[in-house]
């Protein structure tokens, strides 16, 4: 994938347009906080867990007319006029699913290339409008697209960010996404999210025989591609943090172990081999290490090894079963899940493996955690009265919520800026598997729409 | 039967007939369904048939089971249990050349990682056992499935408590 660039370029017809004020993002600041206090008051140890109800209530209403183009053209990606709507969708899409927006109408006014850097303050006014975005889509040379992005506050009349990326045509999506992140930063405070990807297992076929594919997809469902034919069964993978690599199980040769996958080339590699069950794969940040789990004569402990290869090192050494594991955004502790203590709970230690104490006190049992990219939440599957339950706590284990409520609802992956959950649901006798989201205060849940049945889902970073 | 009676009958005044005049050069086919000319008689028994003796299908047949099931969260072997692997590794010590994979599963109420390990836990339980009684460790090779095969489809009690097994898999 080519890499998108910040557009710090001159580009005559906008700086005409835009007086002398340069191309460039400006310095985020929240306008509208609208969003709920992270991670409430700490209760240590809990009986029982804290239901969460509502959500955030203050949405913000915003207008995304398409955008136009200075000179009709056709690219690959299509006419530029034509992108000019698809970006505005986008970008309105991605907005809505955030659930902190409520973009308005569908039938909004065709907006001139002038208006883009001076835009009709009092229409938008009589509109009830608060706050405006407006674009452009520009065909480059060598088929490259230049797309702008400015954000208007109606009230006062004033621009708030601006952007511009340059960006090959196929590549439209990611700048639109990224217009939707500034436009989400700049009102929300939040850290960006929508320039994202997800892999996950793709499942079809009968319940007792699914056959398991490797697949990934942009965090809105776009640009789904396949990546393994589905011949071997392949489980639980998750990206690592420089975007080339996945890390999966993989049952190739009818053994269970852990495999690179290179997303450019679609080469796998065999991350130790050992003859014991390996699995249960993470990337530690900066790419260090791989994080897994083996079981050697039943037991199960948890293993880091070199990502460019090397000798396993046990970080866990107990009877019974310590496996998953997620790190702290800084990488020097881990979340990780053992039933050392009887039933499935939580424990944090340092990444050498050192003071490992339990964090999970609730009724029911505990597994699958993962640490919040922003460092404040834990995310984990509650097991308790026949129901798995997404729910997250803070490090220290206090403050304790769950925040789904269906039958099977398993293994949260957090967004890049921590604020919403990916997680699968499984349906009740079926077996049908599907990909769901959350607002981690509970609000928002969502489906994402995805070609076959998904399951294991993992959500990347933000792309570079 | 009537019917036959009065073909038999017919059939032997004819021969009588024959008879009177002049010796035939062949003795006439027995009448079909006549008494005593039943198919039996014809096609010869079949040759006694069953799984050729060490394969996959004679262990199916000679074991008490090739699977034996667990309580939930659980990976130790119950009588029963206990049993089957008997006459498994009764089996195992005849035919001292077959491999075997052990295969671990779980039912669909633990989470995907955790069956994972729980699977391979059944499955090396059934391994000591097999080991203990004999049968030589080399020869066992186990593989854990989590939650991923289940044998019996539905989420229901029943259905979980037959997913919960480690079965014997014979490898010719």
């Amino acid at each position: 994938m080519s890499r998108l660039t910040k557009l710090r370029t001159y580009w005559p017809l906008l700086l005409a347009l835009a007086g002398s004020a340069p191309l460039l993002a400006q310095a985020p600041a929240p306008l509208l906080p609208g969003t709920p206090a992270p991670a409430a008051t700490p209760v240590p140890n809990p009986d029982a867990p804290i239901e969460i109800t509502g959500g955030t209530s203050s949405v913000i209403p915003i207008a995304i007319p398409d955008m136009p183009t200075p000179h009709m053209t056709d690219t690959l990606a299509g006419s530029t006029d034509v992108l000019g709507h698809e970006v505005a969708q986008v970008i309105t899409t991605d907005l809505r699913n955030s659930g902190l927006f409520t973009p308005t109408g569908t039938s909004l006014p065709s907006v001139s290339m002038p208006q883009v850097t001076a835009p009709d303050f009092a229409y938008w006014s009589s509109n009830s409008t608060s706050k405006l975005v407006e674009g452009f889509v520009l065909a480059n040379a060598a088929n490259s697209l230049t797309i702008g992005c400015y954000l208007y506050d109606v009230p006062s009349k004033s621009e708030l960010a601006r952007q511009g990326y340059k960006v090959a045509a196929q590549d439209w999506r990611r700048a639109a996404h990224k217009c939707a992140d500034v436009i989400y930063a700049r009102l929300t405070g939040e850290g960006a999210y929508f320039d994202s990807r997800i892999v996950y297992i793709a499942e079809s076929g009968p319940k007792a025989h699914r056959i398991k594919r490797l697949a990934i997809m942009d965090q809105d469902g776009a640009n789904h591609h396949f990546l393994t034919n589905g011949q071997t069964l392949v489980l639980t993978p998750h990206v690592s943090p420089d975007h080339r690599s996945i890390v999966y199980m993989s049952y190739l040769g009818q053994r269970g172990r852990i495999y690179t996958y290179d997303i450019a080339s679609g080469k796998q590699r065999l991350v130790v081999d050992s003859p014991n069950l390996t699995f249960a794969p993470r990337i530690s940040p900066h790419n260090t290490w791989v994080l897994f789990s083996q079981s050697i004569a039943g037991e199960t402990n948890i293993y880091r090894i070199p990502f460019a290869g090397g000798t396993p090192e046990a970080l866990t050494a107990t009877t019974g079963i310590n496996t998953g594991g997620s790190y702290s955004p800084d990488g020097s502790k881990i979340v990780f899940e053992s039933d050392r203590s009887g039933g499935q709970q939580l424990y944090v230690m340092n990444a050498d493996g050192s003071d490992q104490h339990r964090i999970s006190f609730g009724a029911g049992r505990y597994a699958t955690p993962a640490w919040s990219p922003r460092g404040d939440l834990i995310a984990f599957t509650h097991l308790g009265a026949g129901h798995f339950r997404i729910g997250v706590m803070t490090p220290a284990g206090s403050g304790e919520h769950l925040l789904t409520n269906s039958w099977q609802d398993e293994g949260p992956s957090w967004s890049p800026n921590g604020r919403v959950l990916t997680f699968a649901r499984l349906t009740q006798n079926s077996g049908k598997s599907e990909i769901m989201a959350i607002d981690y205060t509970g609000a928002n849940e969502r489906h994402i729409v995805t070609p076959l049945d998904g399951s294991d889902p993992a959500w990347g970073g933000l792309l570079p | 039967m009537k019917k036959l009676v009065l073909i038999a009958v017919a059939a032997s005044a004819l021969s009588l007939v024959a008879c009177s005049k002049k010796p035939p050069k062949d003795l006439p086919p027995p009448p079909v369904g006549a008494p005593g000319a039943n198919s039996s008689a014809t096609v010869p028994p079949p040759m006694p048939q069953g799984p050729v003796p060490g394969s996959r299908d004679d262990f199916l047949a000679k074991v008490a089971a090739d699977r034996v099931f667990f309580d939930t969260n659980r990976s130790d072997l119950d009588e029963t249990a206990r049993s089957t692997l008997d006459s498994q590794a009764k089996w195992l010590l005849q035919y001292p050349a077959v491999r075997i994979t052990i295969e671990g599963h779980c039912d669909e109420r633990g989470t995907r990682e955790y069956n994972l390990a729980l699977g391979e836990r059944r499955a090396n339980a059934a391994k000591n056992y097999l080991v203990a009684a004999g049968v030589n460790v080399a020869r066992i090779n186990t593989i854990s499935y989590g939650k991923e095969r289940p044998a019996v489809l539905g989420s229901n009690e029943a259905a979980w408590a037959k997913n919960r097994r480690a079965v014997t898999v014979t490898l010719n």
